[in-house]
């Protein structure tokens, strides 16, 4: 039962997935082209802000746009991978591949698989333009994997909420279903100043918001000084499990479906 | 054919685009709740920035507020050109062609439902901005001139989003360039006046982006009252840009229809 094993589905799924996203221009481009706007929109058009009395970041701006723009893409490419699994259940071959595989836990494996590719391509686009553009990492080896750790686990949580959206929905109409609720947590945490600069409403949505925590240690991770690592691993590690029952409760709805 | 004729068919095909635009939830709702979102997020988020020595204004909000009409023209480009690449895929032009109906009432009334929508999005978002706190410094006739601009505005987007459509002739090619639009906001003085923007590349960019002219035109109407030289370079940016995507629409459309 080897080749029907769960890893030898996921990649092949996966597989399919990296080559269908690596030769369609239209995949590629959306994925990486709107966090790259947020960068260099942000990096270049707001770097002034670092003047703003109280803004106390001290790898400065660049580094700051890049913790978030970093999240922003490790998000981006799980959702976006959850509209391909919306397109395959409209062309109907989530159908036949569900019928073909005896593990359908692998096929969300090897979307998760192809969920990492995207985002890794995504971040190492932006940190290329980023690079160029000044960023300066001071944080050392271990802060590093931290921070791609701490991305990889947002990615791979929202990549299983998409698939648990598009599992129940099976139509690319769900896209903003996805879409926005992402969109929303992402743009509700301290995106632009850090925490203690937000004022009215954004500061009490983002004090409750559990990417808050997690942008900010990926930013203290840049800068060397690691902050609020434990409590940023656990609500992410909190959310990845939700996103794991969410995509289990998907899966199951789809193999009713078929 | 005479000029009655013609306002005939204009109105007719001005009535269809209008009624298939404002009858589409998915049209209508985004281009109305992505920029007040946006707006929204924005200012509290941003809000600090007003304490930048030289900031023109003491509440981010009303900096913002010039944000949303642009971006809402923005969505015009998408919605014109869906529309028309989907008369386009159907064959409806194809079964126009067939008719005596006049080019330029086809380009007039195809772009109706364009400025319908944008009519609402400029009096929506005056509305929310007024309700919330936002003061407009050039008062009434200032309102009426930033609904003007956002209308000029709307037309010069849409009139690019169907120019698209009627090249291509695809709907998803028109969803393509949705993110250049986007570029083209992002990459103005959308989030700072452009004397306050840091790095040189970017305020460059923004210095030769006409999108920063129109955003400072309704902006200065908000902020700073009757400033004739933003108005101007406002009305200018906008007027000829929409005067260019006019005329290579009505080429482009001479084209399809020819072909077909």
């Amino acid at each position: 039962m080897r080749r029907g094993g769960f890893i030898s589905i996921a990649l092949a799924v996966g597989w399919r997935n990296v080559h269908t996203y690596f030769t369609n221009p239209a995949f590629i481009v959306p994925g990486i082209l709107f966090p790259l706007f947020f960068f260099t929109a942000f990096a270049g058009g707001l770097s002034r802000v670092d003047s703003i009395p109280g803004f106390d970041y001290s790898a400065g701006y660049t580094a700051f746009v890049y913790g978030f723009v970093l999240l922003q893409a490790s998000a981006f490419g799980g959702i976006f991978t959850g509209f391909s699994i919306a397109r395959d259940f409209e062309s109907g071959f989530s159908r036949r591949l569900m019928l073909a595989a005896p593990r359908r836990g692998g096929i969300v494996g090897g979307y998760w698989i192809a969920a990492v590719v995207r985002a890794g391509f995504n971040v190492l686009m932006i940190t290329i333009v980023g690079l160029i553009t000044g960023l300066q990492i001071a944080g050392n080896g271990v802060d590093l994997v931290g921070l791609y750790t701490l991305a990889l686990l947002v990615n791979a949580a929202a990549m299983l909420f998409g698939s648990g959206v598009a599992m129940r929905l099976r139509t690319m109409q769900a896209g903003p279903a996805m879409q926005v609720p992402v969109f929303l947590i992402l743009f509700l945490a301290p995106v632009w100043v850090p925490y203690d600069l937000l004022t009215g409403w954004v500061q009490a949505a983002a004090s409750a918001n559990p990417l808050t925590l997690a942008l900010e240690a990926g930013r203290g991770f840049i800068a060397g000084d690691p902050t609020k690592v434990l409590p940023a691993f656990a609500v992410v590690a909190g959310l990845l499990t939700l996103s794991v029952l969410w995509a289990r409760g998907g899966l199951r709805s789809a193999e009713r479906a078929v | 054919m005479s000029r009655s004729t013609v306002a005939l068919q204009v109105g007719m095909l001005a009535r269809r685009s209008v009624v298939r635009t404002l009858r589409q939830p998915a049209m209508v709702i985004p281009a109305l709740t992505f920029p007040l979102l946006l707006l929204a997020i924005n200012s509290s988020g941003l809000d600090s920035a007003t304490r930048l020595p030289g900031f023109p204004s003491d509440s981010y909000f009303e900096f913002a507020l010039a944000i949303a009409f642009v971006q809402g023209a923005l969505f015009s480009a998408n919605s014109a050109g869906t529309n028309v690449s989907n008369d386009v895929e159907t064959g409806f032009l194809n079964r126009l062609s067939l008719t005596p109906l006049r080019r330029v009432a086809l380009l007039l009334g195809q772009l109706a439902g364009i400025l319908a929508l944008g009519l609402i999005q400029a009096v929506t978002f005056l509305g929310v901005g007024l309700v919330f706190g936002a003061g407009i410094k050039a008062g009434v006739g200032g309102a009426l001139v930033i609904v003007a601009m956002s209308l000029l505005i709307s037309l010069a987007f849409g009139c690019i989003g169907a120019f698209v459509a009627l090249r291509t002739g695809s709907g998803e090619a028109v969803q393509g360039t949705f993110p250049l639009f986007f570029a083209a906001l992002f990459l103005s003085s959308m989030s700072l006046p452009r004397n306050l923007i840091e790095s040189d590349w970017f305020r460059t960019i923004a210095d030769w982006n006409p999108v920063s002219y129109m955003l400072e035109g309704i902006r200065s109407l908000v902020i700073t009252g009757w400033d004739g030289e933003a108005l101007a370079l406002g009305f200018a940016c906008a007027g000829t840009l929409a005067l260019l995507a006019l005329a290579a629409t009505a080429s482009a459309l001479r084209t399809r229809m020819a072909r077909t």
